[in-house]
This record gives C-alpha cells, structure tokens and sequence, in this order.
C-alpha cells in the first residue's frame, strides 16, 4: 500500500514549512533580521522526517499515513514554541526529537511481532511500577515542585511515569484479552449493581492500588489521574460494562477524596483549583498567570515571540514553567485561541486516527493496545490542557511532543511506533481476501 | 468491541470539545474581566513596553516622556518628568508598581497608542511595535511655573486659569506639590501625610468654603431670573438676625438702599443674605447648577480625582439638593454647608466671562501621533448656558468695581481693566491649619481684560490669617499679567 506512504510524504511537507514560518517568526521577532537559519533548521527537521518516512516505507508500508506527520506537526510546533522560550532548551529538545525517532525505529525493528509483549506482561507490568519507585530513591531522586517525577543519573535524567504508562497499557491489553469474557459472563449482580467477580479482578485491584501509590507516595497526581482513566476505558472496551466504569470511578473518586483530606499536596491542588484567588501572589500566581496569559492572547494572540514569559528586566517568572505544564498557556497567548484549537484538533485528529487503528485490528490484544495507546495519550493531552485551563485541577504532566522534555518525546515516539506496528498489521489484513476477515470480524 | 471504541472515541471528543470550550472562555469571553483583575500585573507590564507618548505644554515643553531601560526582551520604558514639581498636577504620574493617576491615568489610551482599535490591528499585521501618541495641553509653562512659586509663598492651596471662550486650562497648581519622578520611591510616604497630601490636587479635590466669592453665583441667579436689576435697592443693615444666628457685615456697617454694584463692591453680607432669601432654594440651586455645581466638573481628569462642588452633607457624604432645607442666606454669601473646588470657582469667572456661557474644562489641546500628524483637536463644547449675555455684562460692570474701588484692588493690572471678587471664609479650629483660631480660606476669582476677557482664574489659599483682598488677588494678578503678557 504504498499510496499511504505517498500521502505521509505529502503531508510532511506542509510539517517543515510550519516548522521554517515558526522559526522565521521567531527570528524575526529576536534578532530584527531575517537570516537563513530558519531555513537550514526547517531543512534539518524535512530531512530527518523523510528519513524516518523513507525507513517506514521500507518496513510498516501499510501503516496509517496521517499518524506521523500529525506528531511530527506537534514536535515542529513544540519546537518553535521552546526556541522562543530558550535556545538552548530547544537545541535539547532537537536532540531528544532525534534519540525519539531511534528508538522509534528500534520499536519498529524489534517488535514487529509485538505479540511478545503479551509473553511478558508481568514483567512489564511489575518493571513499569517499579521504575515509579525509583525517584525516591536517594541519590538519584529528584523533587520537582513538591512531586518526586525524576531520577538523575549522572548527566542523564528521565522521568519514569512517562515510560510506565505504556508498559501499564500492555499489561492491561495482555490480561483484559484473555479475561474480558470472565469478567463478563462472571459478573454478578448485588443489590442491583453489575460487579465484576472477584477472582479475575485481582490484577486490576493492583492497578488501582498503583494509581492510588502514585498519588500519595511520589505525589504525581497527573500520571495518576491518566493511569486511571486508561484503565477504565479499556476496561470499558474490553467488557463493554458501563456499571464497571462507574464502580472504578467510584473507588478513586472515594480514594482521591480520602487521601486528598489527608494529604497535603493533594489537597493543595484541589483547592488552588477551585480557589486561586485566595493566594494570588502564592499558591494561585501560576494558575491564575495561566489564565491571565490567555486572556493576554485573545482571537489571534501576541504572534511568536511577542508574549511576556518574565517580568521585564527581571528573572522572576510571570508564567512558572512555561516550557512543559504551562506551555498550552503560552501558546494561547502567543497565537491565540485560533492557534489554541488548531493544536487541540491535532489532538483529535491522533485520537481519531489511533481509535480507528484500533477498530481496524484484527485481534483482541491488537484492538486494546491500539485503543489503550490512543486513550493513554489523548488524556494526557487533557489532563494537562484541562489543568492549565482550570477544567480540572492543575498537574505536573508534559502536553505530549511539545512540551519540553526528553523523557515524554522519547516514550511519546515508543508509543507511535507500538500503534503503527499494530496499525500496519491491521491494514495488510484488511486488504486481504474477504473471506479472511469475515472471520476477523467474527471474533472482534 | 468496535462499539466501545467508537463510544469511547466520542467520549474523548468531548473531553477536547470542554477543552476548547474553556480556552474559549479565558481568551475571549471572560478576557476583558480578567485583565481588570488587580492579581493581573500583565496589562501594566505590557504597556511598560510601549513606548508611551510625550506630555508637552502649550509652549512644546516636555512635561512627561518615556526613556528605555534594559535591552531586547528585557527593553521596558520608565516615565520621567524633567520639570519635576511643576506639572506633577495635574498631570499625575504612570508607574508600573504604582499605577496612574490625573491627566496621565484619564489619556492613558491615547498616550499608549490604543485610540482606535482599526489602526492598531492595522498596525499588528504590518508588524510595527506599538507607539503612544503624543499629547499636548493647554498649559502655559511660565504662568504655572510663576502661580506655583508665588502659591508656595502664600500657603497650601490651589490656582487654577481657565481660557473662558473654550474652556481650555492654562494653569493648574496645587500647593504642597510633588515631584512625580519620587512617586517610587515616596508614594508610601505622601500617601500616608495628612497635612502636605501631595499627592492631592488641590485644585480638582480641594473643597473649601467659598466665601464671598459665591456672592458673583447669587448675582446671577438674582439678576437673571429678573428678582432684581442692577437698579434694585435693598437695604442691608450692618446685623440681620437670621435663623436665630446674627448675619453680620464687616465693621457692622449699614448699607441703606444699596445697589448690586454697591453691596458687590463691599461685599455686603446682609444684602446678599436677604437677596438668597428672596430667591428660594429653586432657583438658586438652579443657577448653582448651570455654573457647575452639585455634578462632577467635565474635565479631563478621572472622575474620582475631581470633586463636586455643592452644599456638602458631610455626615453622610452627600451633596444637597433644592429639596433639602438650607440657610438660604448663608448660602448665598458662601456660607451654610457649601464646598466648592478651585476649578468650580474658575468655573464661575469663567461663565461670567464668556458672556455667560459655560465651557467644559479641558487640559489637552492637540493628540499628535510618531509620524508628526495630529490625530485630534480638542473641540471646545458648552456644559451650560448659565446666565444670559446681558446678565453676564451686568455681573461684569459690578465686578470691576470690586477691583477698582472695592475689597479686591490688589487684582488691578495697570492700563487693563479686570473683574472679580474676594472672598474670605473664616475657618477657625480647622485642624488641617494646625487648629489656629485666626484661620482663613483666602480666595479671588476674576477674569481680565473686562472688556475682552482671555483668562479666567481662581486663586485659594488655605489656613491663612490674610484676607482673599490681600494674599489670594496679587496671586491673580501676576498670573493673569502673565498669561496676557505671554500671548502677546
């Protein structure tokens, strides 16, 4: 199928000219001259997305066309968005674009059978929570704004919730195939509410009891909200048990609130979310600077370059962390609610590409993983923007492929590659004799 | 599963569908709200990066520019005021910390280049950085700069110069002045002294006693109404009980079948009382009003920073109304309860000078934007049409005789005839003045020349044991000299 390759080439094109405009603005903006270095950086950032089209064309040809270039989109933004912040975050955040697509590429290159996950799901499962543990390790811990996200080790330094997420979604897909017809045939009924029979809902239990873990013992109330959400949606999906959904929401809505009694930092959150007012100049000046910010954008925005990140002639931060949580802040007030909804709508349409991947699939591990991959990203996309815009209360969570950071570029590109396996998969089947998938359907 | 999927998938639509919704509503809808938030310094920081406008006196004097500090992104503006005390009123000053205020804080639109929302969109795709227009007054430098020295003699109070014909301000000074280039670093300090207040202007906020000069608004009321004609006698003994209180004149002098021009000239108390009487609340408050009292003068100041003029319930904070019961004939020499600005009182010469049309009071005369053009002229515009002109020449022949012969020869200009009159309120205990018994605010209005009025002024001073005759009409004098002189 290589006009779907052919349609991914074209529309890197218009990827790199936004990635040229960016920086030219940004440039523009900075230096009062235009010089060509905007178009050696655009020219840079085309020839490593061809590359990386030229070695999917080679090994996934049948993969979904769009997914790429809409994540490539994302880094391109991200990129200009970082430039304009710092240009050294940005020479980083390049380099960590490029460690991305390697391992994309490694992805690809040995998990073609990604069956194989499914052999190890526990060992995934298990290794993803215990990375968790690792920042609070000392020595190598680090504590960011009151959460323990980070481990440091010598020069290098990621953040392990970004990587977990995937290997919690493997381990759900793995174990929700083999158990989802359990799960429903054995749900019985108690005083009119469908519940899931005990003996095959262990395992997920430990997945609550490390939503819940997150929560309270490295404080990362973001990664432990998205965790949560996943699970419930492939839960969802799996067993097509709305009542399932509603006992889950139920237990950590009822754990969030014990813990957000009794635990300071989580507490704090929920208050600041709904009273910033209360502490303008403390513990509401980041929230309410996001805000402000956007008020600041409007319909069109400042254009790039043109916002305040700083009070003027000082250091002092008028939007706290404006390259990672509050970067959707930054990109209302710099191109305004118009430029806001266009990233939104990439958003969707990833969504929209990886659920129709996963509709696409053939089997039931492929169809969860693929939805699972597609749900843990599109929240995070939620969680992060509903944060900033105070639709929810504000967490520590990167917007993923534009904020700054090496660890949530490189698990964001594991992820593409692990939905472009099972994409490429489900579309050389797809175009297979009829037969065949009538009998796909069937088990589907 | 396909189902759950496609369910699942409208879900997360939904959830992007808020997200919209909500960048909607603090980008757009609630945007204006929230940039009025005091917690949002941004408005203030974004406009130190403007490069704001010039202030500049009638003469091209720079009253308030802006010099850049810092460089690239870090690039902000500071104001700075190079004549330092001079102008602080009423120009007011513009700091990010500590806000805005006076003719600063009322142009601050134009100043930072926002007058007209097409041209800055314009302006934002052509890519030009944002500019303030620069904007020029009426003031006449020297004669401020001599009102506010000789004011500074005298004491705490005020002078205000009105052109009559167009309501344009030539002077504005109120003593104890400020250097608004301090405004950083002793703001705390002026804001927190109760005798100085430097920070207040005078002259817009000042309510003071109006004393006899008051006696110019019951002419006017008197003669225009037809209660009486410049040939109506009353006769004004030297005491008229009133009220159960003695209305005295000074000296306790008799004036017996006195004219308007007489008990004008001498400023008889008990004529004007009786006259007041005579009148009623209607029409008095009536005319009141037509010269601009008991409503917030139409200058371009903030409304907060102007003050009405009226008859001052000050228990409750209100001003009185005809309907209210008041001692007419107090009122009507300036007394009862009544308050009046400096700016009121030029206000009323002002009309009177304007054969009885009263113009609004504007300080700004051109709006010229970086390229040099000007943008806008100050259109002079009527507030009222206070008495008639014939009432106004009436008024004017009974003034000049408080200059030539009467309490106010200390205004007279050799070889230029001049109109007005004195007033002298007795304040005695006023804590403002250190408590003194022998307290006075002191107070001349007029115009000159008579037959062919250009300026118009009100002088005030405060806590003086001098009379207006003889502490506030040399103010007027060398003011009006110098604005005379100057146009020449």
């Amino acid at each position: 199928m290589t006009s779907a390759r052919n349609r991914e080439l074209l529309a890197l094109v218009p990827v790199a000219a936004l990635l040229t405009a960016g920086f030219a603005a940004v440039f523009s903006q900075e230096n009062e001259q235009l010089g060509n270095l905007s178009l050696i950086y655009g020219a840079y950032f085309l020839a490593i997305c061809i590359a990386t089209h030229v070695y999917l064309r080679i090994r996934l040809p049948n993969a979904d066309p769009y997914l790429f270039p809409l994540m490539a989109t994302l880094t391109a933004f991200g990129l200009v968005m970082i430039y304009r912040i710092d240009e050294g975050l940005a020479r980083d955040q390049a380099n960590w674009f490029v460690l991305g697509l390697v391992l994309f590429a490694l992805t690809i290159q040995f998990l073609r059978d990604y069956e194989v996950l499914e052999r190890y799901r526990y060992t995934i499962a298990i290794g993803g929570l215990l990375v968790l543990l690792a920042p609070r390790l000392p020595g190598i811990g680090q504590q960011v704004n009151g959460a323990y996200l980070g481990v440091k080790i010598g020069p290098l330094a990621f953040q392990p919730a970004e990587f977990t997420k995937i290997a919690i979604v493997v381990f759900l897909a793995s174990y929700l195939r083999e158990h989802r017809e359990v799960l429903i045939v054995g749900a019985r009924r108690v005083l009119g509410v469908t519940l899931p029979p005990l003996k095959h809902f262990g395992p997920m239990l430990v997945v609550w009891g490390a939503s819940m873990f997150m929560l309270v013992f490295i404080r990362d109330l973001g990664s432990s909200l998205i965790f949560f959400a996943a699970f419930l949606a492939l839960l969802y999906v799996a067993t097509g048990r709305f009542s399932f959904v509603v006992i889950g929401m139920a237990m950590f809505l009822v754990g969030a609130w014990f813990f957000a009694s009794t635990v300071p930092h989580v507490h704090e959150r929920v208050d600041i979310w709904l009273h910033p007012y209360d502490d303008p100049q403390g513990s509401g000046y980041q929230v309410l600077n996001s805000i402000f910010a956007q008020a600041d954008g409007g319909l069109f925005g400042k254009g790039f370059g043109e916002a305040l990140i700083t009070v003027p002639g000082t250091d002092n931060a008028l939007l706290p962390a404006a390259q990672t949580d509050m970067i959707y802040a930054l990109i209302v007030n710099e191109v305004g609610l118009f430029g806001a909804v266009g990233v939104v709508l990439i958003y969707m349409l990833i969504a929209a590409r990886g659920f129709k991947v996963a509709l696409l699939a053939g089997d039931g591990f492929s169809k969860l993983l693929a939805t699972g991959l597609t749900a843990v990203f599109a929240i995070q996309a939620f969680v992060i923007i509903g944060g900033v815009t105070r639709v929810i209360p504000l967490t520590g969570v990167t917007l993923p492929f534009i904020s700054y950071g090496g660890s949530s570029i490189v698990a964001n590109f594991v992820l593409l590659a692990l939905l472009l396996l099972v994409s490429d998969r489900a579309r050389r089947e797809a175009a297979e004799p009829p037969g065949r998938m009538a009998a796909l359907g069937a088990t589907a | 599963m396909n189902r759950q999927i496609v369910k699942l998938f409208a879900f997360v639509m939904v959830l992007f569908g808020v997200l919209i919704g909500f960048t909607s509503y603090w980008s757009v809808f609630d945007a204006e709200a929230l940039k009025e938030k005091n917690a949002n310094k941004r408005p203030l920081l974004e406009q130190q990066q403007i490069p704001r406008g010039r202030i500049l006196a009638a003469d091209g004097t720079v009253i308030a520019k802006s010099v850049a500090k810092g460089k690239g992104a870090a690039k902000r503006y500071v104001r700075r005021y190079p004549e330092g005390t001079l102008f602080g009123h009423p120009i007011g000053y513009s700091f990010v910390q500590y806000g805005d205020s006076e003719f600063e804080q009322f142009h601050n639109e134009e100043l930072v280049g926002e007058g007209s929302e097409f041209s800055s969109i314009a302006d934002e795709l052509l890519g030009h950085a944002q500019e303030g227009n620069d904007i020029v007054t009426s003031i006449d430098t020297e004669a401020q700069r001599l009102a506010l020295a000789e004011l500074e003699e005298a004491g705490y109070g005020a002078v205000v110069a009105l052109e009559p014909s167009t309501g344009a301000v030539k002077v504005m000074v109120s003593n104890a002045p400020y250097d608004p280039n301090r405004v950083p670093y002793d703001f705390e300090k002026w804001n927190a002294d109760e005798v100085e207040r430097p920070l207040v202007n005078r002259a817009t906020q000042g309510l003071y006693p109006p004393g006899s000069t008051f006696k110019v608004v019951t002419a006017a009321a008197g003669l225009d109404s037809g209660a009486i004609t410049p040939e109506t006698t009353i006769d004004a003994p030297g005491t008229l009980e009133v009220e159960g209180t003695p209305l005295q004149n000074d000296f306790n002098q008799d004036f017996f079948g006195a004219t308007l021009d007489t008990a004008l000239t001498n400023s008889v108390n008990t004529w004007f009382g009786q006259l007041g009487q005579q009148l009623g609340n209607d029409t008095l408050f009536k005319y009141m009003e037509r010269f601009g009292f008991n409503a917030t003068p139409a200058i371009d100041l903030p409304e907060d920073e102007v003050e009405e003029s009226g008859v001052w319930d000050l228990e409750n904070e209100e001003v009185l109304t005809a309907k209210d019961p008041v001692d007419l004939a107090r009122l009507a020499i300036g007394q009862e309860r009544l308050l009046a600005t400096p700016l009121q009182m030029a206000q009323v010469a002002s009309a009177v000078a304007n054969g009885g049309t009263l113009m609004k009071p504007q300080i700004w005369k051109r709006e010229i934007d970086p390229d040099g053009r000007v943008v806008d002229t100050m259109d002079p515009s009527v507030y009222s049409e206070a008495v008639s002109e014939e009432t106004a020449a009436e008024l004017t022949t009974a003034m000049e005789g408080v200059v030539n012969e009467g309490t106010g020869t200390n205004a007279a200009i050799p070889g230029v005839p001049v109109a007005g009159k004195t007033g002298t309120a007795e304040t005695p205990g006023n804590l403002a003045c250190g408590g003194g018994e022998n307290e006075n605010q002191a107070w001349f209005i007029g115009f000159a020349p008579a037959d062919d009025p250009q300026i118009a002024i009100a002088a005030s001073v405060e806590c003086t044991e001098q009379f207006g005759g003889d502490i506030a009409a040399p103010i007027f004098r060398d003011v009006a000299e110098a604005i005379l002189n100057g146009e020449e």
